[in-house]
């Protein structure tokens, strides 16, 4: 297994009676993009601000590079892009990153290359309070590459940004991975996530509800099969799959829980049959139906616990 | 905190500040402030005959020898207490408060330095600025005076060195507390805009009016002599030699124990802004 990167456990926090993280235990692998997803309100940011330092948790503890969470040798290391780009307006973007830049040590030529990445150079000299949203937005994606750190945590990157700006944004984030740059993304975007994510960790009402690959939140593919007659194609297809794995949904048409590159055995075995084969088509479950069925559940189970 | 991350931040922070307008705004009123009340009211005074609100009975050659170059100790201390300390205020609670409004704290501490280093180079590069606030105030005090003697045919003499940097000390001293006490209030208030009216309110208004009731009774006067204006002021009476009619000067107490309050509230200040930052949740 790869070496951890993150490691949370039973992370909290509490502001007066509102639990905004509830034992929280996460892991993120060195190398991995790792989606963190969430509705509004459900404590992902609260978590990645534990995991920076920026607030202490109520309980539980974090680590992060092998060391806790917070400490200046820590954070140097780590890129963050936490709840909306925070520069000074007066100043231009490539003075807003030589500021920062001055803070880490770095030379002005490590600005000029973060720039560049984010496609921002051109622009660099405006101020930065007259940036669109999505050009403070790729500012503070620069901000959080100074000095090529070992693990990013990008918190809505995408927030702002134009189509272009989003097929960019995934195409930089995918180039990182790519290098074998560990990046943890909180995003809205889930079909953005499926792309470029290799795990995700769910997170509703302060809970982690689940922590996986992308594959297995998502479940299996299925195959649908239109065939005729249907209880003969039915009874083959039984013989075929397990006896739970196949199932009727209507219009002549089932429901069979094997992967895609079984299609061509299905045929074949219903042909074999005797059984007229019309359509046969590969239906994978998105992870943004995955994510709505688990977090709509999650919310039931938290207010089943609650009363 | 390392001497490489307190000065890594030092040098952030001066390079953001000397590209903020407000900033140069504020100096630009100061400096504005400083030749009017020390040099043009009083000069046009002296030219026309008319009396002004601080050479009230002064005779001509008294008025002319506040304008010469060996009256500038005097002239470098006297606006601090009322206009020098509040500005200086001003500025320490928009270099401490807008950083929770715009964000930037949080960017600052997800860059590596110790929250330490950070605040501590963010106090270093105000210190920095009140030095220049000051130097510059005695390069146009110098200028200004010369000038003037020059004008008026009258021999230049310049202060003795000591007087020079007495005064010089001082009235860094007094900008200094009033900027790091701003900075204080704008880490407390997570803001510029309730830091610069309450401390503006506290500086300009409330400390006079509790010394206007502390010499009616003496257990707010102990309270009063150990406030900041009292301090600051009792230490520009202490270079100018006791008031001069200038608002804000005073003679409350003596000018050790003024310097010893005002030397103790920079290093509260400045204490207090760290410990503060260093334990805060930046939610």
């Amino acid at each position: 297994m790869k070496e951890l990167v993150v490691e949370t456990d039973g992370l909290t926090k509490r502001y007066g009676d509102r639990l905004a993280v509830d034992r929280v235990s996460m892991t993120v692998r060195r190398g991995e993009v790792y989606g963190f997803l969430g509705p509004n309100g459900a404590g992902k940011t609260t978590t990645l601000r534990m995991m920076l330092g920026l607030i202490r948790p109520t309980a539980g503890a974090a680590s992060v590079l092998g060391r806790p969470a917070g400490r200046p040798d820590v954070t140097a290391r780590i890129g963050a892009l936490v709840e909306g780009p925070g520069f000074y307006p007066y100043l231009s973007g490539r003075d807003n990153l030589r500021t920062m830049a001055r803070y880490q040590g770095l030379a002005n030529t490590e600005v000029d290359r973060v720039l560049e990445m984010v496609d921002l150079a051109d622009r660099a000299r405006d101020a930065f309070k007259g940036y669109s949203l999505g050009m403070k937005q790729r500012l503070g994606v620069a901000a959080a590459m100074l000095g090529a750190p070992d693990l990013l945590v990008l918190d809505e990157p995408t927030n702002g940004l134009d189509p272009a700006g989003m097929a960019d944004m995934r195409a930089l984030v995918v180039s990182l991975a790519e290098a074998g740059q560990t990046v943890i993304l909180s995003s809205h975007i889930l079909a953005e996530v499926q792309e470029i994510c290799d795990r995700v960790g769910v997170i509703v009402e302060g809970r982690l509800l689940r922590e996986s690959t992308v594959a297995d939140l998502r479940g299996g593919a299925t195959l649908r099969v239109r065939a005729t007659p249907e209880d003969a194609a039915l009874a083959a297809l039984m013989r075929l799959a397990d006896d739970e794995g196949v199932r009727r949904s209507g219009n002549e048409t089932l429901e069979v829980e094997l992967p895609a590159t079984a299609a061509p055995d299905v045929v074949r075995h219903l042909v074999a049959h005797s059984i007229d084969v019309h359509e046969v088509t590969v239906a994978e479950r998105s992870l943004e139906d995955a994510f709505f069925e688990m977090t709509s559940s999650g919310m039931a189970s938290n207010k089943e616990v609650a009363s | 905190m390392s001497v490489k991350a307190m000065v890594g931040s030092t040098a952030a922070e001066l390079l953001r500040l000397r590209k903020w307008s407000a900033i140069w705004v504020i100096v630009g009123a100061w400096l504005a402030l400083s030749l009017s009340f020390g040099y043009v009211f009083n000069y046009v005074s002296y030219k026309t005959g008319d009396d002004n609100f601080a050479g009230d009975g002064a005779s001509d050659a008294q008025l002319l020898a506040e304008l010469m170059p060996s009256a500038i100790p005097d002239i470098l201390v006297s606006g601090l207490p009322m206009f020098g300390g509040a500005l200086a205020m001003v500025v320490g609670a928009l270099v401490a408060g807008n950083g929770f409004g715009w964000g930037t704290w949080k960017t600052v501490f997800t860059q590596g330095p110790s929250r330490s280093a950070a605040v501590g180079g963010s106090l270093a590069a105000v210190t920095v600025f009140m030095f220049a606030m000051m130097t510059a105030t005695l390069v146009l005090c110098a200028g200004v005076s010369v000038a003037i003697a020059a004008a008026e045919g009258q021999p230049i003499t310049m202060p003795a060195l000591t007087d020079l940097a007495q005064s010089f000390g001082a009235g860094f001293l007094v900008l200094e507390m009033w900027a790091l006490l701003g900075f204080l209030v704008g880490v407390l208030a997570k803001g510029p805009a309730l830091a610069v009216g309450l401390g503006l309110v506290w500086s300009l208004v409330v400390e006079n009016l509790l010394r206007g009731v502390g010499s009616l009774l003496s257990g707010v006067e102990t309270v009063t002599d150990a406030l900041p204006g009292t301090a600051g002021g009792s230490l520009a009476g202490a270079i100018i030699g006791g008031p001069n009619g200038t608002p804000g000067v005073l003679d409350a107490i003596s000018g050790e124990r003024a310097l010893v309050t005002v030397a103790a509230y920079v290093l509260v200040a400045a204490v207090a802004a760290v410990v503060v930052m260093r334990r805060r949740d930046l939610a």
